[in-house]
This record gives C-alpha cells, structure tokens and sequence, in this order.
C-alpha cells in the first residue's frame, strides 16, 4: 500500500487551525462584551455588564443552533429532496460506504439519494451513529468507482471530523457576535443616556475612547466574524480532504473527483444558500463563481484542493 | 492542616490521571484486537461468495473447467488454513485464482453482460477492497496503539501494566509479485 506523506501533517495543521479560528471567535465575544458593557454601564457597572451580555448573546445565539443541531438530518434531507438508497438496487454505492466504514472503524451512515443530474454529495448528522450521507444520481452516473469512493470517504470524514458539531459551535458564536452588535446599535440609538454617576476627572477621555471602540465594533465585528466564519468552514473543506485521502489511500481518486465536479455545468436544483456549505463543491454556480473564491467563500478554490490531495502521493 | 489536604488533592488528581491513561490504552488495545479479527470477517465472507459465482460462470464456461476448478480447490485451501502464515498463502492463492478467472471472463461476452456476473464481479470486487481496508485499519490501529505506548507519559502506565506493541501487518514479499498457483 503506498505511503501517502504528508497526509498526517496537514490533519494536524488543519484542525489547529479551525481551533485558533473558534478561539478568535471567543476572544471577540469576549471583548464586545468588555467594551460595550463598560461604554454602557461606566467603570461601576462595567464588568457585570459584559458578563450579563455575554450570556445573553450566547444563550439567544444558542437556542436557534439547538434545534438545527438535534433535527439535522431528517429535516436536511427533506429540505434537498433526498430518498433513502435502497440497499438492492443500489448495490455499489452501498460496498462503497461499506468499505469505507471498514478503513474508517465508523458505523454506517444513512444512505440518501437525491434524484438530480448535477453532481454533488454531502453529510449530516452530529455525531457518527446519527449520520447520514446523500448523494446525486448524476455524481454515481459521472464518477468512476474510486472517484466516487473518495468523494464518500470525504463526506464520512465529515462525521469523522464531527464537522457538524464543529460549524454548530462556530454559528452559535458568530450569531452571539451579530445579535450583541444589533442590540446595541438599537440601544445606542433609542437607549437613554449612559450613567453619568463616575465622572472622574479624566474619566471622560476614557469614556470617549470606549465609545468610539464600541461603535467600530458594532460595525466591523459581524463583518469579522462571518469573515471568520468563512475561514474556518474552508479549514473543514481541507481538512476533510486529507481524512477521505488517508480512508481511501488513494488522493488521486478524489482529485479526480473534484475535477469533474467542478468542470461540470448543471446546476443543483435543491440547493440554496442555505445548504450550500454543506456540499462537497458549492453547488451555486453564477457565471463568475469560479473567479469568484475568495474570503468569502465556503469552500476553497478547486484547483488548490485539487494540488493539495496531489501533491499527497 | 492546608497542606494536608493540598497533598491528598494532588494524590487524588493523580490517582485519576493513572486511571484514565491505563482505560486509553485497554480501548486502544481493543480496537487493535477488534480490527484484527475485521480481516477475518472480510476473507470469510469472500469464501461465502465464491460458490455462487462459480455456478454462475460454469455454465457459460464449459471450457474452462480448469480456471473454475482452480479457484474452488484455492478457496477449499483457505477455509482449511491454520495459523497466520499458512493463511496468508491460501488467501494470496485465492486472490490470484480469482483474478485469472475474471481475466478469462473478459473473452465471453455473454457471460460478462449476464446480470448475475455483473452483480457477482461488483461484489468479489468490493470483498477485495474490503480485505484490504481492514489490514489499513488494523495498520492504523496498531501505530495509534503503538504511537500511546510508546509516548510519554503513557509510556510509563505501559511498562508498569505490561501493554505490548503491536506487529504491523506487512504485506509479505511474494504477495508483491503474481503468485504462482500451485497445488
């Protein structure tokens, strides 16, 4: 079997990043908090402020990620108009998975296929034993078996990855970041005036300062976030590249893969906006898409996964 | 009286951390043993498959009684094997006799289009596979199991409880080149 190098590194360097990514995402809570719960509440109020607002973004940020995170998958698959395989008909795509769940030590996913001609897949499911996997009539008609073998093993490090969990926890926080800058561009335009009771000399140069932090970052910080957001989603993408290229032990199999994808012009019928992060290539293709990856994209460009995965033999 | 209890928490904290790294190393040594026994799941259920696919092909192949009879007295070999080694040469013959035998198939047109031999081909194909990604994953187990009992600090829960590494699985020299089939 050869040796793909290489592949252990970038697993490491990839979910270190996503980590640092969550990190960023925290600290910037954090500091939204600090800075509006002092520019409203003065030196006395400060610190119980930001604690106050912190939880409370948190929590209202959560509430909407719990339900999406305990209904996923049946909702999903209804959402992109997936059917369950049937295990007769749809012999080789389920020794596909099957083999897959061999090299991996996963149980098996639900197998789900969506009746459309343009090719793509994607996963669901927050933790490996309520996972699910979907996949198009065109991309089994398009691949060649170990094409559509690496776009699985792709999709099942996916849930290896719990990449579910990981884009839940990432959404809860960037949604905290959003709503705490809202409330407080409402606040600060319908909120009566800031406490005045510590007017120290000197005091109001800080206040000023604190003020003006505040509104850059009632500005900027939701931009900051969904830019990071973004970062950390393309982290997967690569990271669950070099996972399906480590089950398969066959890199070129999904770079081929990609190719076609990518090369191919239909369009997703179900696909929106909302489900396009979850598509192993982002189904949404406008006449600029493929000039248009940047740091707003989900995914990363195609030709630079598809360099990765080769540079891996 | 302080520093009684800061001793006895410390003990305490360490007692659990012990605990922890001998349970890591009891499910890391199960995963290696589970794995192994995958491999065997997997050749078993190629041995199963084989009947039904020489029935098949026997009655398009009528001169080819010899590729079928080879690949029968291979399969019968390996289900008698014993021990790791001898095991491994019957599995390797079996593979080879399969491969000749698809290799002739390819010159009966018929037999290839058969709706049966399609299905039987995608799943001796995929029981290849599968033979294969079980030896991986045992592989992957095994430097993972081998990776904690040999790192600090594990290594040391290690040698106190006798934790071994474990062999990789190699493919041998002659499964490298096409074995010759020989009874």
């Amino acid at each position: 079997m050869p040796e793909v190098t290489g592949m252990y590194e970038l697993i490491s360097r990839n979910k270190r990043n996503s980590w640092l990514l969550v990190i960023i995402l925290v600290l910037t809570i954090v500091i939204i908090a600090i800075v509006f719960g002092y520019w409203r509440g003065g030196q006395q109020f400060g610190a119980q402020n930001a604690i106050t607002f912190a939880i409370i973004g948190i929590l209202f940020a959560s509430t909407g990620a719990l339900v999406s995170y305990f209904e996923g998958a049946s909702l999903i698959m209804a959402v992109s108009r997936a059917r369950p395989a049937d295990p007769d008909s749809e012999r080789q795509l389920h020794n596909l998975v099957e083999e897959m769940t061999i090299a991996s030590g996963l149980p098996k996913p639900k197998l789900y296929i969506i009746e459309d001609s343009a090719p793509n897949a994607f996963a669901c499911g927050r933790n490996p034993e309520n996972s699910a996997i979907a996949v198009t009539r065109g991309l089994m008609n398009k691949l060649n078996r170990e094409e559509l073998q690496g776009v699985i093993a792709h999709e099942m490090s996916h849930i290896l990855s719990y990449d579910i969990l990981f884009v839940t926890i990432v959404t809860v926080l960037v949604g905290s970041i959003v709503m705490l800058c809202d409330v407080f561009r409402w606040m600060s335009i319908f909120g009566g005036g800031r406490r005045r009771e510590n007017r120290r000399s000197g005091g109001g140069q800080i206040e000023a300062v604190i003020a003006i932090v505040a509104l850059l970052l009632m500005i900027l910080a939701p931009i900051f976030a969904q830019l990071i957001q973004l970062a950390a989603s393309r982290q997967r993408e690569y990271l669950a590249d070099a996972n399906g290229a480590k089950m398969t032990r066959n890199p070129k199999g999904l770079a081929s893969a990609l190719r076609k994808i990518s090369t191919d012009t239909e369009k997703l019928e179900a696909a929106n906006r909302g489900t396009q992060h979850l598509y192993i290539v982002n189904p949404l293709k406008g006449k600029a898409a493929s000039n248009k990856q940047s740091l707003f994209s989900t995914h990363p460009p195609i030709e630079e996964r598809i360099n990765r995965l080769e540079e891996m033999t | 009286m302080a520093p009684l209890i800061i001793i006895v928490v410390i003990i305490a904290v360490v007692a659990i951390w012990i605990v922890a790294m001998f349970n890591s190393l009891i499910r890391l040594r199960n995963r290696v043993k589970n794995a192994w026994s995958q491999i065997d799941v997997q050749l078993k259920r190629r041995h199963d498959l084989i009947p039904n696919l020489v029935e098949t092909a026997k009655g398009y192949m009528a001169h080819e009684k010899d590729t079928l009879e080879r690949v029968v007295k291979a399969r019968n070999m390996a289900m008698d094997a014993q021990g790791v080694a001898e095991t491994s040469a019957a599995e390797n013959m079996l593979s080879q006799t399969l491969k000749s035998l698809f290799a002739v198939v390819e010159s009966y047109p018929d037999l290839k289009a058969n709706q049966n031999m399609i299905a039987l081909h995608e799943e001796l194909t995929s029981t290849e596979n599968r033979i294969a990604f079980a030896r991986q994953h045992y592989n992957d187990c095994a430097m993972t199991y081998n990776n904690a009992i040999q790192m600090f600090p594990k290594n040391i829960i290690a040698g106190i409880f006798h934790f071994v590494a474990s062999e990789f699985f190699e493919a041998e020299e002659e499964e490298k080149e096409n074995v010759e089939v020989k009874f």
